[in-house]
């Protein structure tokens, strides 16, 4: 029975009702979520006694860099599934995935900036959290940029999936590198996007965010995935009996 | 199912002897496909010029963007040294695949029942020997360009030797992976450089101890690793990806 | 195990949006030669490529000698031939060159097996000659020279009597006529008529 399932979700017109009816039960949760822990983190929680009230930029920071390795790794799956079994849907999710982590991964650039300027008094420092986000965020644009540049669909999606995969495997060798690299310069510690320790009342609203973001990439997945099997399936019946619906 | 006993050719005056029923392993078959490309390449060897020319010529930007000081080009040597590598190997990366893919023989490499990964890496070898190896021995005259002592010039070539083998390696997944794409460069670099990054660091990193006279075991065991992660790994994609752009 | 029958069943191909392969199948016994005719863009180049492996139907399966031959694809791919539009051959090698590096890669060949190959096209006298130096007709038979080297049970050619004159093109009826004979099989797309074979299957593909 439970082969079934996994074959349902092989299905595209199986997968595109179900992600309909999913996305309001991780959108809801997700803004509720997300409402709470910035409340909790930019108006209930106490301010840093070293940082003062600029920490609370983690609250997006920490999230959006979780998720955007988060997304990366989900891509891999699904690609790498898509891959192995050949399963049309895999592929449309991990190309749903894509641009996701990479707004993720921008917003983790962003904010990191914008929290190292009070500190550091310029808007970059070569950080290994940041240089390794920086370089994730080459590889999300270099498998869109391959996707791209294949117009076969088919082609695009078994040749991104090994990149993707490929991708997975250099993401801890480039996380290491970079951060020998870091430390072999001594780069002062005040140079660091150093988390403040965290009390529980600071750590509840991070938790908070985190499982937020978490159902709204869910949420978006789920919008971008009815979208890419969209666009796949345009030539198919069973499409236009589901859209007259 | 076992392959039918091979049929013996009919033709006059000649009958298949015994030893050709022999079958060709994937081993043997590698080494002819390494064979092949070094004839090749060593029948049009213009093309192995430009890889080294670019190199030499991106070696020079630093001297006249920085300044001709010796002592000031002394300190950016290493990481000068392995941009000018790194973009000097993405240049011969074209010449990987290419022009086997054009005219059918790559195509006939996935048809012909030996294993597509060690044809590859066989072909990634070829390529390294070819490209690899003679950066390396022009390195040394761009460090000693950027104000490197003699006495580094060992340690920078071991380090290209063994650094140049793991851009080759993660080269030829990027170069299978944009198989046929109109105008692929930009996109063969943007592919290629994120996965070349611990080699650049690496490499640098060897570079600048072999400048200052230090130990270069760890940090040649680094680049090491990163090479024998690369011929486990990269082969087995970049034979994935040439199976996909057959499709 | 069955003797040699290569057979297709209910394959069904999409390139993109098109639905190149519908439902496609046949049998084919051994000593049998298939002949695939349809427009251009009908499917018989993608119908080559996925009876040889290199395209994957997204429906219906390929049998050899009763087996899937995706059970073992390696194995399959060793005992069978494929010629493309093009010839496979490297410009800047002689004709003997690629000979050894394209056929030596799958069966040992020695010099005299060598010279009788492209004696039985015609083209010995072209052994020694840079292929960048022939004519299109002239690669051409060195492909067939290499074609009929190859000792395979299984020949999958699309439109291999290319540029080649009408006695190159009785050539090209004459090496099958000699594979069938030897109890291999052959599938064909071809535009014209292939000479002194005898009576052939007919596969006709349309748009």
């Amino acid at each position: 029975m439970s082969f079934t399932w996994f074959h349902r979700l092989g299905s595209p017109p199986y997968v595109y009702a179900l992600a309909q009816r999913l996305t309001p039960w991780l959108a809801w949760p997700a803004a509720l979520l997300i409402l709470a822990g910035l409340w909790g983190g930019l108006v209930l929680a106490p301010p840093d006694y070293q940082q003062g009230d600029g920490f609370r930029i983690i609250y997006v920071h920490a999230p959006s860099a979780w998720m955007s390795l988060m997304v990366y790794t989900t891509m891999a799956a699904a690609a790498a599934v898509g891959l192995i079994w050949r399963i049309k849907v895999a592929h449309a999710v991990a190309a749903a995935c894509a641009p996701i982590g990479a707004s993720f991964t921008v917003a983790a650039l962003v904010t990191g900036s914008l929290w190292g300027q009070p500190m550091w008094g310029t808007y970059w420092q070569w950080d290994p959290r940041l240089t390794s986000e920086l370089v994730l965020l080459f590889l999300y644009l270099g498998y869109m940029g391959l996707r791209a540049g294949i117009e076969d669909t088919q082609r695009a999606d078994r040749a991104s999936a090994v990149l993707a995969v490929v991708g997975v495997v250099n993401v801890p060798v480039i996380h290491y590198s970079v951060t020998w690299w870091n430390s072999l310069h001594q780069a002062p510690s005040v140079m660091r996007l150093a988390k403040p320790t965290m009390a529980a009342s600071m750590l509840v609203p991070l938790l908070l965010m985190l499982a937020g973001f978490t159902l709204l990439f869910g949420a978006l997945l789920l919008v971008r995935l009815r979208a890419e099997i969209l666009a796949r399936e345009r030539a198919n019946p069973w499409l236009k009996e589901a859209l007259a619906r | 199912m076992s392959a039918p006993a091979v049929t013996s050719l009919a033709n006059a005056g000649g009958t298949a002897l015994a030893a050709e029923a022999l079958p060709v392993t994937s081993l043997a078959a590698a080494g002819l496909a390494l064979r092949r490309d070094l004839t090749l390449a060593l029948r049009k060897p213009a093309q192995l010029i430009q890889p080294l020319t670019f190199f030499a010529l991106v070696t020079m930007l630093f001297p006249l963007a920085i300044s001709p000081q010796l002592s000031q080009l002394r300190q950016v040597a290493p990481g000068a040294l392995w941009a000018a590598a790194l973009l000097a190997s993405l240049l011969a990366l074209e010449f990987l695949f290419r022009d086997d893919s054009q005219d059918g023989t790559l195509e006939q490499y996935a048809l012909s029942g030996k294993s597509l990964t060690a044809l590859i890496f066989a072909k990634t070898l070829a390529h390294w020997l070819l490209t690899g190896v003679p950066l390396a021995l022009m390195a040394p005259l761009a460090a000693i360009a950027l104000g490197a002592p003699t006495a580094a010039l060992p340690g920078i070539i071991a380090a290209v030797v063994l650094g140049s083998v793991s851009l080759s390696l993660v080269g030829s997944i990027g170069a299978a992976l944009t198989l046929n794409i109109k105008r692929s460069s930009a996109l063969l670099s943007l592919l290629t450089l994120p996965l070349s990054l611990p080699v650049l660091i690496f490499g640098a990193r060897a570079t600048q101890v072999a400048i200052s006279g230090g130990s270069l075991i760890a940090p040649l065991e680094l680049l090491g690793a990163l090479a024998v992660l690369g011929v486990t790994l990269a082969p087995l994609a970049a034979a994935a990806a040439v199976r996909i752009s057959l499709e | 195990m069955s003797p040699n029958t290569l057979e297709a069943e209910n394959l069904h191909l999409w390139r993109g949006d098109r639905h190149v392969l519908r439902g496609v199948g046949f049998s084919l016994p051994a000593g049998q030669c298939l002949k695939l005719t349809g427009a251009n863009g009908t499917g018989k180049t993608s119908l080559l490529r996925t009876l040889a492996g290199l395209m994957y139907p997204e429906e219906g399966r390929v049998r050899f000698c009763g087996a899937d031959v995706r059970a073992d694809l390696r194995a399959f791919q060793g005992s069978l031939a494929y010629l493309g539009h093009e010839p496979p051959l490297k410009a800047d090698l002689t004709a003997r060159e690629n000979l050894r590096y394209w056929i030596g890669t799958r069966r040992r060949l020695s010099d005299a097996l060598l010279r009788a190959g492209l004696a039985r096209v015609g083209a010995e006298a072209l052994a020694g000659r840079l292929v960048r130096t022939l004519s299109a007709g002239q690669r051409r038979r060195v492909a067939l020279a290499g074609l009929s080297l190859c000792a395979v049970p299984l020949w999958l050619l699309d439109e291999p009597a290319t540029n080649l004159d009408t006695e190159g093109q009785a050539l090209v009826g004459s090496l099958i006529a000699e594979q069938l004979a030897r109890g291999g099989l052959a599938v064909a797309a071809v535009h014209h008529e292939l000479s002194g074979l005898g009576a052939v299957h007919q596969l006709e593909l349309a748009a």
